[in-house]
């Protein structure tokens, strides 16, 4: 394969699967509860919370990347904190993780909430009778059953991470080798002359790792869903 | 014991209920819309109402007034639910471990004597879907024995069952009656589960406890009919004592025999059996040349006239009290009173099967 790419395209494309993992390894955990919190429970600011989740949908990415860096750039306090604690994010790839986490959350978040709104509350109520405590309740029944919601969601936030371009340009720029992922790659590349061939090969690459995801998420999700299908 | 007090306002219905519960089997029963779902779902914690004092032998789960409120999964109470609610990810066997795994007790029946009482070995490798309704039930009942709870609450475990399959479940819930020491609160609106089932009867109108006591009184008490006149009936013990040749099985309810139609159950076994209030007619004289094979003579307790027509009369004879619904016309012109004695005559064919157990 690194002999059809040259170097450089094969860089962007490493970088683009190790942002794309670490972006949806973080918003996972994060989707799960966001998605619980909005599906289950009533709150002051569930709608605020709800609106928040979805913003990052409905707002131009270069607006988000721009909230991103005055959020997280080296002059502000949650970037200073984030260095202090050796995870700088300005201009890192860790930056472009942290972008593509925050726009792939919403498609993440309503994956995951779907499967959550299907699953019967009677049954958690019947496993609380059973003395199962809540966090027991959850982790034996609530995450089983919303298993292939879970899956779809992670690899849609993958596929969307993969495809990341203008939060990710705007927070944390070009820079090769450190966060010129596959998209801004190809961009690159249909900037200077003579780039259309790398171009072509990283867009078919993209096709390629887009509906290999969507092909294993509807697999997987079917597995799934067919293990906890209802009584 | 488990001792309930609740006041509730939901909407504009309102729950006022205090009542005992001791061993054996109590039927909290009453018409659909009386509050007996919200009842048990306050004893076991899933609704939480405006004010309510509960225990539960020695142990108080909710006491509103001491801001005592013990959660569901604290409270060690079973709950078998209409509709089975077993867990689809996982098979039988798991749903049984799963009780057993978050038991907060010592296991009151050991796992063995239970997977044999209720049938359950033939299936432990199925899943949910696979199973009938019956089935589904029986596993619930397991898996909330399983869990060691101190009560075990059953609402309408039956009403989602077609008629076979309620035959099918019937026994083992007497099974449980009669073989283990959990307490049940069994909530249902069919009369004969109640006549065939309950130990002692609560009957719930409106929200408010009507009546409570052993099962045997409140289905004679003629001024108790939750579900309905029509559903009225006294409940008698009786012990199977011959089949005979033409078909027909005899019974003896107090030294008094009663006959019908033949019921597979060996000799000597003691049932209960129900006669509906509207399956007997009244004699002043002890009637002769009838084809009705099942005449008991008794002393009437009281007679109760109805808002329309009717009358209910309450009739003491040697099997039992009996409930006889007859007209107010034919009361006044039998002189049908307190203390006078009558022939209650049964058709043998109105003994309804199903009401037999």
């Amino acid at each position: 394969m690194t002999g059809w790419l040259g170097p450089q395209e094969w860089q962007a494309v490493a970088l683009s699967l190790k942002v794309s993992f670490w972006a949806t390894l973080l918003a996972l955990p994060l989707g799960v509860l966001a998605a619980y919190a909005l599906s289950r429970w009533t709150f002051p600011g569930r709608n605020l919370l709800n609106g928040l989740v979805h913003l990052p949908l409905i707002l131009p990415p270069v607006v988000t990347g721009y909230l991103l860096l005055i959020t997280f750039g080296p002059q502000a306090p949650a970037g200073q904190f984030l260095e202090w604690i050796g995870l700088p994010v300005a201009f890192r790839w860790t930056g472009a993780a942290l972008a593509a986490a925050v726009m792939a959350f919403p498609l993440m978040v309503r994956a995951i909430r779907l499967s959550l709104d299907a699953v019967d509350p009677k049954l958690e109520e019947a496993a609380s009778t059973l003395g199962a405590s809540p966090i027991r309740v959850f982790i034996t029944i609530t995450l089983p059953l919303i298993a292939p919601g879970i899956v779809a969601g992670g690899i849609l936030a993958f596929a969307k991470a993969m495809g990341e371009f203008g939060a990710t340009i705007t927070f944390v720029s070009n820079i090769p080798g450190e966060t010129r992922t596959l998209p801004t790659a190809v961009y690159t590349f249909l900037q200077v002359p003579g780039g259309e061939g790398s171009a072509v090969r990283l867009v078919i690459i993209s096709i390629i790792i887009a509906m290999a995801a969507l092909l294993l998420s509807e697999w997987v999700s079917r597995r799934l869903a067919d293990r906890v299908r209802g009584a | 014991m488990l001792t309930v007090s609740i006041t509730h306002q939901l909407g504009d219905f309102s729950l006022d209920a205090a009542f005992e519960a001791p061993a054996g089997i109590s039927v909290l029963f009453g018409r659909s819309g009386s509050g007996k779902t919200s009842i048990i779902n306050s004893i076991s914690g899933i609704i939480h109402p405006d004010r309510a004092r509960i225990t539960l032998g020695d142990r108080v789960l909710i006491d509103t007034s001491r801001a005592i409120n013990i959660p569901i999964h604290r409270r060690r109470i079973g709950y078998i639910f209409q509709e089975g609610r077993l867990f689809p990810h996982m098979d039988v066997a798991q749903n049984l471990a799963y009780g057993a795994r978050h038991a907060r007790g010592a296991a009151v029946v050991p796992e063995a004597r239970i997977v044999e009482m209720l049938g359950l070995g033939a299936m432990l490798k199925r899943r949910p879907r696979d199973l009938s309704g019956g089935e589904k039930q029986r596993v619930a009942i397991g898996r909330a024995l399983l869990a060691a709870p101190d009560l075990l609450l059953a609402d309408e475990p039956l009403a989602a069952l077609d008629g076979p399959r309620k035959a099918e479940i019937l026994p083992y819930f007497e099974r449980l009656r009669d073989e283990l020491a959990v307490p049940v609160l069994y909530v249902s609106h069919a009369v004969g589960e109640v006549a065939r089932l309950a130990t002692s009867v609560i009957a719930i109108e409106d929200g408010s406890v009507v009546r409570q006591g052993p099962a045997e009184e409140v289905l004679a008490d003629a001024s108790v009919t939750p579900t309905g006149i029509r559903a009225a009936g006294a409940v008698l013990r009786a012990r199977v004592v011959a089949h005979h040749a033409d078909g027909l099985t005899e019974l003896v309810a107090g030294g008094i025999p009663l006959h019908l139609p033949r019921i597979e159950q060996a000799l000597g076994t003691e049932l209960r059996v129900r006669i509906s209030a509207q399956d007997i007619i009244l004699s002043r004289q002890q009637p002769e040349g009838l084809s009705a094979l099942n005449i008991l003579p008794g002393q009437v307790r009281n007679v109760r006239a109805g808002q329309g027509p009717g009358a209910m009369v309450t009739l003491d004879t040697a099997a039992g009290p009996l409930l006889v619904r007859i007209t107010q016309r034919s009361a006044a012109s039998l002189n049908i009173a307190e203390g006078v004695s009558c022939f209650a005559i049964v058709k043998s064919v109105s003994i309804a099967p199903e009401d037999i157990g």
